[in-house]
């Protein structure tokens, strides 16, 4: 069972840590609460799925991710950009945004579930647990895409800023970086994060308009968990919450059906008595 | 007079006469239109809509009518509470005489409310719930007496006969891979419905011959009716070792599971309701990975449960290009019968057509219809059995009923072929 707990645990935890820092990266450095953030995911899923039965896996997964880039930025420029400041108006016209992408998926594709043919198709067995050999891949994917985004928030002066403007603002404009700029690009990162979060389970998933829900959840609780703004304790967040499901499953046969339950009684318990979270001080300022 | 004049008159008077005679019935269609269990009710309410009027409408009394569907989309897989509305808009402003259709079981028992207040005739093609009608028609008649299912047949008659179902397998588990006492894993979604089939299953899998099949229940699986993923629980029911997973599915949740059933080729035979399983579309939504997999349907290609059904299927696919779910042989066969009732009633009144109704005897695509004393389409041999499917070679093939016997009755459909265990299920547990 423990190995069953860890393996699957493990690939879950990818998805949700892309989907997790993505959603960080937003509202730590342009202080935007993206309620599209999954929908965005869902987007670059059915952007896949549509590219694909004209061309290639390559050059479909890379105009679905374009596409989402651009959803995003224009989202950012033409409506969240000039409203960043009134913060429950940003809720609202990203929770429209997401029910907005939802609605045109349904107008083209209908209700009808879909599927994005799997790269590698078999399972492997590693700890006697059966795994799909594109489970694996998308583990690795997302490990490569955490990498990457790491060592650009952490290697470069792009991303120095971002992370500056995330941890402090008034600080970060004091010492000359552009607010604007920086959320731009958190923006930009944020949304393609979210698109390559889609590209990975699309193979894996079934698409259907309203897959962008569940995760939804799971992401706010898993930056919540972590602390509003904290990079690192986004990451953490996805991992536990990508376990705490897993273990649902495994102890609690009976009650499978609790697992995203599990993320919202997380949600409440660290509200109450941390609201800090792990490693964030945001939420807990604002209170 | 000229006789340009009397023949312009002569003509006038015909198309006064006809026109006072072309009376309309408005036959309200609901179901959830973006979703293919609304699509079929509605295709197959078309279907049958046109015969009608093409063999000149409904008799009723000394008066023809011409049925005209009206499109009520419901949107109750989001919202109950819209699909009341729509079907209160229907009723009052859409003016329907006769409402068919409905799906999602909370749905319609919403829908069925406002029928019931306003003494409109409703046909249930798509909610299983037992009581829907069970409880209601028989405990406040007058009341709950507008309401009738032609299809599915209720909840505990699909549990019946996905047990059967079930007992199937397990003898194919015992019989070609020497397992005598097989272990069975129930993965059921979490939903009203499926509770009542959880536990008979339960308990039927465990009990001693010939009441129950002599296995070993493995464990209960409960994922939400909407899961994306159900890896976790296909790996805890492989570590328990099971040979069978009895699937109690209707959601969305039915295709990841065959999905990734497939590509983790669990090696446990899979086999009950699916109704994901049940859609033409099946192999396409699972990547191809949903192969084997066993599930309750109404209909199977080119078998024939009545004269009725192969002309149906073929009918239906020529005019949408579709293989029909039981939505849409359940819409089909409603207008029928309320076509039959109505000549029968002489009447569009109410009252006198809930007594025609109920005196209905129907052969239709998927069997027998003869409601009991709940409105409830009646289940068994000589009445409405359904299928037991499962996909081979691509295709949708038909494992029962093949030689049932039941007392001293046995049930059989041509076309029916024995069950099959997926080949790595035997690979893994061949002794």
């Amino acid at each position: 069972m423990l190995s069953a707990i860890l393996v699957n645990g493990l690939v879950l935890s990818g998805i949700y840590g892309m989907l997790a820092l993505g959603f960080a990266l937003t509202y730590g450095v342009a202080r935007i609460l993206n309620l599209a953030h999954t929908a965005f995911y869902m987007a670059a899923a059915y952007g896949l799925f549509f590219f694909l039965g004209r061309m290639g896996f390559a050059p479909a997964a890379l105009l679905a991710s374009l596409l989402v880039l651009l959803i995003a930025l224009a989202a950012y420029k033409l409506l969240l950009e000039p409203l960043r400041e009134h913060e429950a108006t940003v809720l609202i016209v990203t929770i429209a945004l997401a029910l907005l992408l939802q609605e045109v998926v349904l107008l083209l594709f209908g209700a009808h579930f879909r599927s994005v043919p799997a790269l590698l198709p078999g399972f492997v067995e590693v700890f006697g647990v059966r795994v799909a050999e594109q489970a694996l891949l998308a583990l690795l994917f997302a490990g490569v895409v955490l990498l990457l985004a790491w060592v650009f928030l952490k290697g470069t002066r792009l991303g120095l800023g971002i992370r500056a403007a995330a941890q402090d603002q008034e600080a970060a404009e004091l010492v000359g970086i552009s607010l604007s700029r920086a959320g731009n690009w958190a923006v930009g990162l944020g949304g393609l994060l979210a698109a390559l979060a889609g590209l990975a389970v699309a193979p894996m998933a079934t698409l259907e308009p309203h897959m962008w829900n569940a995760p939804l959840l799971v992401v706010l609780a898993a930056v919540v968990l972590g602390g509003l703004g904290s990079l690192p304790g986004a990451l953490l967040g996805a991992v536990v919450l990508a376990f705490a499901e897993v273990m649902v499953v495994n102890l609690v046969p009976g009650g499978a059906f609790l697992r995203t339950a599990v993320a919202l009684l997380i949600l409440v318990l660290v509200l109450v008595f941390r609201p800090e979270g792990l490693f964030g001080t945001a939420f807990a300022e604002e209170r | 007079m000229s006789r340009v004049w009397i023949a312009a008159l002569s003509g006038f008077a015909l198309w006064a006469g006809s026109t006072a005679s072309a009376q309309t019935l408005r036959i309200g269609v609901v179901g959830p239109m973006a979703f293919v269990q609304g699509e079929h009710t509605w295709h197959g309410a078309t279907l049958a809509a046109e015969e009608l009027n093409r063999a000149g409408g409904v008799l009723v009394g000394n008066q023809r009518y011409r049925i005209e569907l009206v499109r009520v989309d419901t949107n109750e897989m989001t919202s109950v509470t819209d699909a009341a509305t729509a079907v209160e808009r229907a009723i009052t402003a859409q003016r329907v005489d006769f409402l068919i259709g409905g799906f999602r079981s909370e749905a319609v028992l919403a829908m069925t409310e406002v029928a019931a207040d306003y003494k409109k005739p409703f046909i249930i093609t798509g909610a299983a719930l037992d009581g829907i009608l069970a409880g209601r028609v028989d405990r406040n008649y007058e009341r709950f007496k507008y309401l009738f299912r032609v299809s599915p047949t209720k909840s505990s008659d699909l549990a019946r006969t996905s047990l059967l179902l079930l007992g199937e397998v397990v003898q194919a588990v015992r019989r070609d891979l020497r397992i005598e006492r097989p272990k069975v894993a129930i993965l059921a979604e979490r939903a009203a419905w499926a509770d009542p089939l959880v536990e008979t299953a339960s308990r039927l899998i465990a009990a001693p011959p010939p009441q129950g099949y002599g296995a070993e229940v493995a464990g209960t699986w409960r994922p939400s009716a909407t899961a994306t993923d159900v890896t976790p629980e296909l790996t805890a029911i492989q570590r328990a070792g099971a040979q069978v997973i009895f699937t109690v599915l209707s959601g969305p949740v039915g295709v990841p599971f065959g999905r990734d059933w497939g590509r983790l080729k669990i090696p446990a035979a899979a086999v009950g309701i699916n109704v994901e399983a049940q859609q033409e579309t099946w192999l396409k939504a699972t990547d191809n990975l949903g192969a084997y997999v066993a599930t309750l349907n109404t209909l199977a290609p080119a078998v024939a449960i009545s004269p009725k059904t192969i002309p149906f299927i073929s009918n239906f696919q020529a005019r949408f290009k579709q293989f029909p779910i039981y939505t849409a042989s359940g819409a089909y066969g409603a207008l029928y019968i309320l076509a039959e009732a109505l000549n029968r009633a002489g009447t569009t009144a109410a009252d006198a057509v809930v007594r025609a109704l109920e005196a209905t005897d129907y052969t239709g695509p998927a069997g027998r219809i003869v409601f009991d004393k709940t409105h409830d389409v009646t289940w068994g041999p000589g009445y409405t059995t359904g299928l037991g499917v499962q996909w081979i070679g691509g295709r949708m093939q038909a494992f029962w009923p093949r030689q049932w016997r039941v007392g001293n009755q046995t049930v059989s459909y041509a076309g029916v072929q024995p069950y099959q265990l997926p080949p790595w299920v035997v690979e893994a547990w061949r002794r």
